[in-house]
C-alpha cells in the first residue's frame, strides 16, 4: 500500500483532532489531572484553578485571552488562538519543534509560560510570509527539499531565522552545531544545512 | 501540572518578599522548573517571575574582574567580548551546553540552581533522596550510566549537571545572594554540598534568597583556558565527563593552574590535587597523566559508570593539553 502525502496530512490532522479531543476531556475533569498514576505532561489552557487576563502580541497582532498561569506559550498559540503551526514534539525543551521567536530571538514555547511573554513580540511560522510570498528560509526549504514529513520544519525554520542574526561561524559544521536543538526524526539535516547556507550566503552577497 | 499564582516581581525587594511566602519560587528562564513542574517533580503554588529584574548587565570590575548579572541569558554571557577574552572557558562551557533555543532562555542565576538529570529524580513514580528524602536511591542499585563517581553518599550518585558551573568553580567565581537580613558573598566552592545524608539539600542558599550576581576575580591567565566536554552524541548533550582548565605557564613550567571537573561530580568538581601535580611541572603528556590520576584518585565507580573514571582522566589530559597549545 503507498500512503500519499494527502492521506498522510489527512492522518496527520486526524491524530491532532484526537490529542485535541483528549485534551478536551482533561479540561472536563480537572482533577483528573491532579491525582491520576501518571502526570499529566501539560496543563490543558484552562485546566481549573484561576485564570488571568493576559494579552499576546503575536504575528504582530495583539490576542486578549483570559489564561490558565499553567498553559504554556506553545499550548496558547496551538489551542487558544488558533495558530498550530508550532509543533508539540516532546513537551520537555528537548526537540525544538515548538521554536519561536521572542523580540526576535529564537526560545522554546513549551517551557515558556504565556502568562509570562505580556510585551514580548512573538512570532511564529505563521508570521513569516508576506502575504503570498514566502521567507527566504521558507523558500530554501522547499527549494532544498528540507523536510520529509514536515513535523519539525516549522521548528527548524523559525530556529534558522533566529541563526540568522547570531554569531555562527560560516561552514556547515557551524549551522549543524548551532541546529543542533532542532531533532528530526526523518533525518532530513543535509537538506536543511543546504538551505540555511544558501540563505546565510544570499544575506552576505545582499547590499547592506 | 499542579495549579499555581503567578506574579512578576517588579524590583529585588519585592521579589524576596513575595518568595518569603510558603510554596513560593522564583521563576527565571524557566527552563529546568517548568520542565519538572510539568513532572511533578516540582510544584510550587506560587511563581514569582523575576525576568523583570533590571541584573542583565556584565561590568568590569576594579582590579580586573568582571560581576555578572543573575538574569544575564546564557547566550549573551557566552558572547560577551569581555567573557571571550579574559575567561574564555567559560563562553566555552556555556556554549557546549543545551541548545541555542535554552541558552536563550536559560540565566546564569537560573543555571547555578539547575537540578540533576538523574532519571529516577525526574521520574515521580520511583524512590529518590534526593525528591523525597528517606525514599531510598533507585539509581544506586539501578541503571547509573550518567551517574557520578567522585563526591557521592549512600544516598545518591546523581552528578550536577551544569557545564557553566564547572567553568566558574575553575575560575574560583562568587555568588552573591540578597536574602531579608541583606546580601552575601559566597565562593562557589562553598557554595554547592555533597549529598552526604541529606541529599535534599543541594546548596548553602537559605530559602528566599535571591542570587543576584555572579562575581568572577581577575584571574590574568584565563586568558589561557579551555573547556572539554564529552558525551554520546556531538551535540546537544549532557557531558559524561568534562573538564575546564587553566594554565598559567612561564619560562617553561605551569606556575599556577586551575582544574575543575563536570559530569563525574554530585558537585561541579575542583580538584586541588590535580592543581598540585602541575604547578612546578614542565607541560607535557607526564604532569597532565600525574594530575589526572591525582583528579580521580578518590573514585567510587559503580557497575554502569566504571568507563567513567578512565574517560575523565583522558578527558582532562587532553583539555590540559589543548590548553598549553593555545596562544595567548
Ligand atoms: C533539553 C535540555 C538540555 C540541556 N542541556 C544542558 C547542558 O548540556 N548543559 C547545561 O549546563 N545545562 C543544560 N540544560 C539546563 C539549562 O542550562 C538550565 O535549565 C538553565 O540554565 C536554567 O536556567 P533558567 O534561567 O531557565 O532557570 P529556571 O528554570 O527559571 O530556574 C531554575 C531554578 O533556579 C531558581 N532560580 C532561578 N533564578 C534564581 C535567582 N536569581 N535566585 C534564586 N533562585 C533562582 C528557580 O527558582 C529554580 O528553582 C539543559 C536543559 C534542557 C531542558
Ligand atoms: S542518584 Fe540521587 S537523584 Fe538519583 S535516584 Fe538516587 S537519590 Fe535520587
Ligand atoms: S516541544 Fe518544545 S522542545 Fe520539544
Ligand atoms: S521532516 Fe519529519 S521530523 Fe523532520
Amino acid at each position: 500500500m503507498t500512503l500519499t502525502r494527502r492521506d498522510f496530512i489527512a492522518a496527520t490532522l486526524a491524530t491532532a483532532f484526537a490529542l485535541t479531543l483528549g485534551a478536551r476531556a482533561a479540561q472536563a475533569e480537572p482533577e483528573a489531572a491532579k491525582i491520576g498514576a501518571k502526570p499529566m505532561a501539560t496543563a490543558p489552557a484552562s485546566a481549573g484553578g484561576d485564570t488571568m487576563p493576559i494579552t499576546l502580541n503575536v504575528n504582530g497582532a495583539a490576542h486578549d485571552l483570559a489564561i490558565d498561569p499553567r498553559a504554556t506559550l506553545l499550548d496558547a498559540l496551538r489551542e487558544r488562538i488558533g495558530m498550530t503551526g508550532s509543533k508539540k514534539g516532546c513537551d520537555h525543551g528537548q526537540c525544538g519543534a515548538c521554536t519561536v521567536l521572542a523580540d526576535g530571538r529564537r526560545v522554546l514555547s513549551c517551557l515558556s509560560l504565556a502568562v509570562a511573554q505580556q510585551g514580548k513580540a512573538i512570532t511564529t511560522i505563521e508570521g513569516l510570509a508576506q502575504g503570498e510570498t514566502l521567507h527566504p528560509m521558507q523558500q530554501a526549504f522547499l527549494s532544498h527539499d528540507g523536510f520529509q514529513c514536515g513535523y519539525c520544519t516549522p521548528g527548524q525554520i523559525m530556529s534558522a531565522v533566529g541563526l540568522l542574526t547570531e554569531p555562527v561561524g560560516p561552514e556547515d559544521a557551524d549551522v549543524r552545531e548551532n541546529m543542533s536543538g532542532n531533532i528530526c526524526r526523518c533525518g532530513a539535516y543535509p537538506n536543511i544545512v543546504a538551505a540555511i547556507q544558501d540563505v546565510r550566503k544570499a544575506n552576505t552577497n545582499a547590499p547592506v | 501540572m499542579h495549579p499555581f499564582s503567578y506574579r512578576q516581581a517588579s524590583d529585588e525587594q519585592a521579589a524576596i518578599g513575595a518568595v518569603g511566602q510558603p510554596g513560593a519560587m522564583f521563576l527565571a528562564g524557566g527552563t529546568t522548573l517548568i520542565d519538572l513542574m510539568k513532572l511533578d517533580v516540582q510544584t510550587p503554588s506560587q511563581l514569582i517571575d523575576i525576568t523583570p529584574l533590571p541584573l542583565t548587565k556584565i561590568t568590569e570590575l576594579p582590579g580586573g574582574g568582571v560581576s555578572i548579572g543573575a538574569m544575564v541569558r546564557n547566550s549573551d554571557l557566552a558572547h560577551s567580548e569581555l567573557i571571550m577574552t579574559r575567561y574564555p572557558v567559560l563562553s566555552e562551557a556555556l556554549l557546549s551546553g543545551a541548545s541555542p533555543q535554552l541558552r536563550n532562555m536559560a540565566t546564569t542565576g537560573g543555571n547555578l540552581l539547575q537540578r540533576t538529570r538523574c532519571y529516577y529524580f525526574r521520574d515521580v513514580t520511583t524512590p529518590c533522596n534526593k525528591r523525597e528524602p528517606g525514599s531510598g536511591c533507585s539509581a544506586i542499585d539501578g541503571y547509573h550510566r550518567i551517574h557520578a563517581v567522585l563526591g557521592t553518599s549512600r544516598h545518591c550518585i546523581a552528578t550536577h549537571p551544569s557545564d557553566m558551573c564547572v567553568a566558574l568553580t575553575a575560575l574560583d567565581a562568587v555568588i552573591l545572594a540578597r536574602g531579608a537580613g541583606g546580601e552575601r558573598r559566597i565562593p562557589i566552592n562553598d557554595f554547592y554540598l555533597v549529598p552526604g545524608d541529606h541529599p535534599e539539600r543541594e546548596n548553602v542558599l537559605a530559602p528566599g534568597e535571591l542570587i543576584t550576581a555572579v562575581e568572577l576575580p581577575a584571574m590574568p591567565f584565563a586568558a589561557r583556558s579551555h573547556y572539554r566536554k564529552v558525551r554520546d552524541r556531538a551535540s546537544y548533550a549532557f557531558a559524561l565527563a568534562s573538564a575546564a582548565v587553566a594554565l598559567d605557564i612561564q619560562g617553561g613550567a605551569i606556575h599556577d593552574a586551575r582544574v575543575a571537573l563536570g559530569g563525574v561530580g554530585t558537585k561541579p568538581w575542583r580538584s586541588h590535587d590535580a592543581e598540585k601535580a602541575l604547578i612546578g611541572k614542565a607541560p607535557g603528556p607526564d604532569a597532565y597523566r600525574a594530575a589526572a590520576e591525582a583528579a580521580l584518585r578518590g573514585a567510587k565507580p559503580h557497575k554502569d559508570n566504571a568507563f567513567k573514571v578512565e574517560l575523565a582522566k583522558r578527558t582532562l589530559v587532553r583539555t590540559l593539553t589543548m590548553t598549553a597549545q593555545k596562544t595567548v
